[in-house]
């Protein structure tokens, strides 16, 4: 393991990988763009649903800073991130090992 | 409580479990004030023991009652309590918001957990409804069902004193 980067340990999907957590509300696109990538890139993940209001979206905020969502946190890597294209990117960057054919 | 002046229909006899059998495992989504995501009543044990509160869907009378009476008495800060009805997660929100209710509520709009405890109540009048008839169970950190309620009528309400006592219990 110790010539793999970082980027290749966490995308050892063979049950060492944590599952993340996907805070997500109901019908947003820009959610569904996430989940599609992490189901492409068959990573495990929690999905947590909140408030359609932004201004109620507390939990987002304690954990992103932000009220936006989609957000993910990465237990594996320590990233908590906002928008959907910074996480599509951060996803492909972190667990796309060229494989996901297979 | 002061006397009801409404018609009471008693409930057939039901094969729901008892005290001493192992509570049956499911998994929904948990709501609390801010979010829901899937959870297992196993998870929820691991943790410790549970007070599952089957109630009315949200807004109908009965479980607005039942749980004004849960926060009045504090059961929240013994042990940890979750609520189940078929309400939606929306519904639950602002049931937990309306109600200040400290505890979380399952919801199960197909009614698969109260069929699967054996406490499904077939709504009279509303075709295709059906909801968990009124129960409640104190469950041990061992899955072991310690004490259980099943409303023999409707509309009826738990005996919040046994229930209380069988917290203390624990």
């Amino acid at each position: 393991m110790s010539t793999e980067s970082p980027a290749t340990d966490a995308a050892d999907r063979t049950g060492t990988t944590e599952r993340l957590t996907l805070y997500r509300l109901q019908a947003c696109p820009f959610c569904e763009r996430v989940v599609r990538r992490l189901d492409e890139l068959d990573i495990a993940y929690e999905s947590r649903f909140v408030e359609p209001r932004h201004s109620d979206r507390d939990v987002v905020k304690r954990i992103s800073g932000k009220r936006t969502v989609p957000a993910i946190v990465d237990p594996n890597t320590g990233v908590t991130m906002s928008e959907s294209a910074n996480i599509v990117a951060y996803l492909d960057g972190t667990y796309d090992d060229g494989d996901e054919a297979a | 409580m002061a006397e009801l002046d409404f018609e009471v229909v008693e409930l057939d006899e039901t094969d729901h479990p008892a005290e001493g059998d192992e509570a049956p495992d499911f998994t929904r989504p948990l709501v609390d004030s801010e979010q829901w995501h899937d959870v297992a009543l196993s998870e929820l044990l691991d943790e410790g023991p549970v007070v599952l509160v089957f109630h009315s869907m949200d807004g109908a009378f009965p479980a607005t009652y039942a749980w004004n009476e849960v926060r009045d008495r504090g059961w929240t800060d013994e042990v940890t309590v979750v609520g189940c009805s078929i309400s939606t997660p929306y519904e639950h929100k602002r049931l937990i918001a309306e109600r200040g209710i400290d505890a979380r509520l399952f919801s199960d709009p197909q009614n698969g957990v109260a069929e699967q405890y054996g406490i499904v109540n077939d709504l009279d009048g509303m075709r295709g409804v059906a909801e968990p008839r009124p129960a409640v169970f104190v469950i041990g950190d061992d899955r072991t069902i310690e004490y259980a309620w099943v409303a023999s009528e409707w509309p009826d309400f738990p005996e919040y004193d046994d229930v209380e006592a069988a917290i203390g219990a624990l």
